[in-house]
């Protein structure tokens, strides 16, 4: 009894060790995350944006996070507390949890599930609940209108990312997140499925509430949206979930288009340079790009973005699951047929 | 094995116990949460059983579409006024006929099924074989060949009860402005494309 008590000690400790692999790199890529995204947009804006704690300002962001470790947690009063600590808990839970099947080089990836598209797809639609809780038990009129708006911005854009992953399974035959990254071997996604490319881009632009579609916690509008009353901890937890989905969005761009830790060209110098820094490049880019439209394109009224999700996207993605399976069937292309 | 047996019971006992809250509890935003919950859990029993397709359908479908939908209306209803403590009483009655017509269905089927596990190949189309095939090639590979009608039947049937709310719930406003963006494109001799040059500036 005891060795088994001893097997399931180890095999506990051995998660846990895999959940802190998964959990500190993603902490750090959060705080560079955060950096990158103040100097890009101070750049864009001829600022210099945080450049006094730390050498460039490196340290503004662990300085900003002490900084609300230690602030004062009010729980307003008419809330429904346990609604309103859990949510921010279940948000960051969340979208840690969906980067347990995404692979940073060919085996480097904690659970290799068959289904991990699927996975990423409905963890990625849980994260509604987290800021539909955080609206509803804040019991505040801003929060609450923050907390629709939000909801039904990421239902409307789930339907059209979940189109585009239906193409390109299309032309992968698998659900699986490595072997999607090996088919793109002889070329990646982004060319053959441009449109469907943008489409998706722009999806989760708008699925994780970032401008232009940051109507959720539209500070001319909504004060912040379904954030307006946390304060302190809770308020990071937010924050955190919030900028680990975007990475999370970074690497499902990559790993669906950009050929995931693939190098560019497969030729001697280049595939020689460890897939994983291959990968983590990818993700910056599309990073890159993500703070770029944050800082030039203007936010977008709500129903100029509800119009975009169901009559421009959904149609557009539709036709496109339609053509591609046309196309593959056709010319006999399609995978295991 | 028993690792396996424990997480079994972890999920069954947090449906078991998430279920009857939400028929206890006096929020109704609460009782949709603690169906969430066993939806969740019941996606986790389905993992249990290595249908991981089925688990990862019905979290999208059940927890990520449905529900949310549910929880949208009951977040909108004023439900502090609608609760009142009296009036559960007159319910037991039709509550409990319920039940018993329930129970008395279920014992019947019991009854009269024999659980004969050696003659369960016995179906309209008997399976192939899967053997190597993981779930979700399985499942499709029945659902869009064998059983292709009656899935298209479902999905009409979806479509016209989607058309149908749409329709029923559709009302023409007068006077109200919309914006038509292809008109907005199309207008001539409003717009002008400036190239500026940088220093300068232009004069309007």
């Amino acid at each position: 009894m005891i060795s088994l008590a001893q097997t399931y000690f180890i095999e506990v400790m051995t998660i846990i060790l895999y959940c802190l692999l998964i959990f500190v790199p993603l902490l750090l890529g959060v705080v560079m995350a955060l950096y990158a995204d103040r100097k890009i947009w101070a750049a864009v804006q001829k600022r210099r944006g945080p450049n006094v704690v730390g050498p460039y300002g490196l340290f503004q962001v662990p300085a900003d996070g002490l900084k609300f470790i230690f602030k004062e947690i009010i729980l307003p009063d008419g809330s429904d507390k346990t609604v309103f600590l859990i949510a921010p808990i279940i948000t960051l839970a969340l979208s840690i949890a969906a980067w347990a099947v995404v692979p940073v080089q060919a085996g480097v990836v904690l659970a290799n599930i068959n289904v991990g598209i699927l996975y990423i797809f409905a963890i990625s639609s849980l994260g509604v609940y987290g800021i539909l809780m955080a609206g509803w038990s804040s019991n505040s009129k801003y929060p609450f209108f923050g907390a629709l708006r939000s909801a039904a911005q990421m239902v409307s854009y789930e339907v059209s990312i979940g189109f585009v992953i239906i193409t390109v399974l299309l032309c992968v035959g698998s659900l699986n997140l490595t072997e999607i990254v090996m088919a793109q071997k002889t070329m990646w996604f982004f060319i053959p499925l441009f449109p469907m490319f943008i489409v998706f881009f722009i999806s989760a632009l708008a699925e994780t509430n970032r401008p232009p579609f940051d109507l959720p916690e539209a500070e001319s509008e909504l004060v912040a949206g379904y954030q307006t009353e946390y304060s302190g901890m809770p308020f990071v937890l937010f924050m955190f979930g919030e900028y680990i989905n975007i990475l999370l969005m970074c690497a499902m761009t990559t790993i669906l288009f950009l050929g995931g830790w693939l190098p560019p060209i497969d030729i001697y110098p280049l595939n020689a340079v460890p897939g994983f820094v291959w990968f983590l490049l990818k993700v910056t880019l599309v990073f890159y790009l993500f703070a770029m439209v944050k800082a030039f394109v203007p936010r977008y009224r709500y129903d100029q973005l509800m119009r975009l999700g169901w009559k421009v996207f959904l149609p557009l993605s539709l036709f496109a699951v339609v053509a591609t399976s046309s196309i593959l069937f056709f010319f006999n292309l399609a995978p295991g047929m | 094995m028993t690792a396996q047996l424990l997480t079994f019971y972890l999920f069954s006992g947090v449906i078991l116990i998430s279920s009857l809250m939400v028929i206890s509890t006096k929020n109704p935003v609460h009782s949709v949460l603690f169906l969430i919950l066993s939806f969740l859990n019941a996606a986790g029993l389905f993992v249990i059983l290595h249908a991981e397709f089925l688990a990862m359908i019905l979290i999208i479908v059940y927890v990520g579409a449905v529900a949310v939908l549910f929880l949208f209306v009951v977040m909108m209803l004023d439900f502090k006024t609608s609760i009142n403590k009296d009036n559960i009483l007159q319910y037991i009655p039709i509550g409990i006929l319920i039940g018993v017509v329930f129970i008395a269905e279920l014992i019947i089927v019991l009854i009269n099924t024999k659980f004969d596990l050696s003659n369960i190949q016995v179906l309209p189309n008997p399976l192939s074989d899967f053997t190597g095939k993981s779930n979700t090639e399985a499942i499709g590979s029945v659902l869009y060949t064998d059983y292709i009608l009656y899935f298209q039947l479902s999905g009409v049937i979806l479509l016209v009860a989607m058309i149908g709310s749409i329709v029923l719930t559709l009302r023409e406003r007068e006077g109200v402005k919309r914006q038509v963006v292809s008109e907005q494109l199309q207008r001539q001799g409003k717009i002008d494309l400036v190239d500026v040059k940088s220093g300068k500036g232009i004069d309007i």
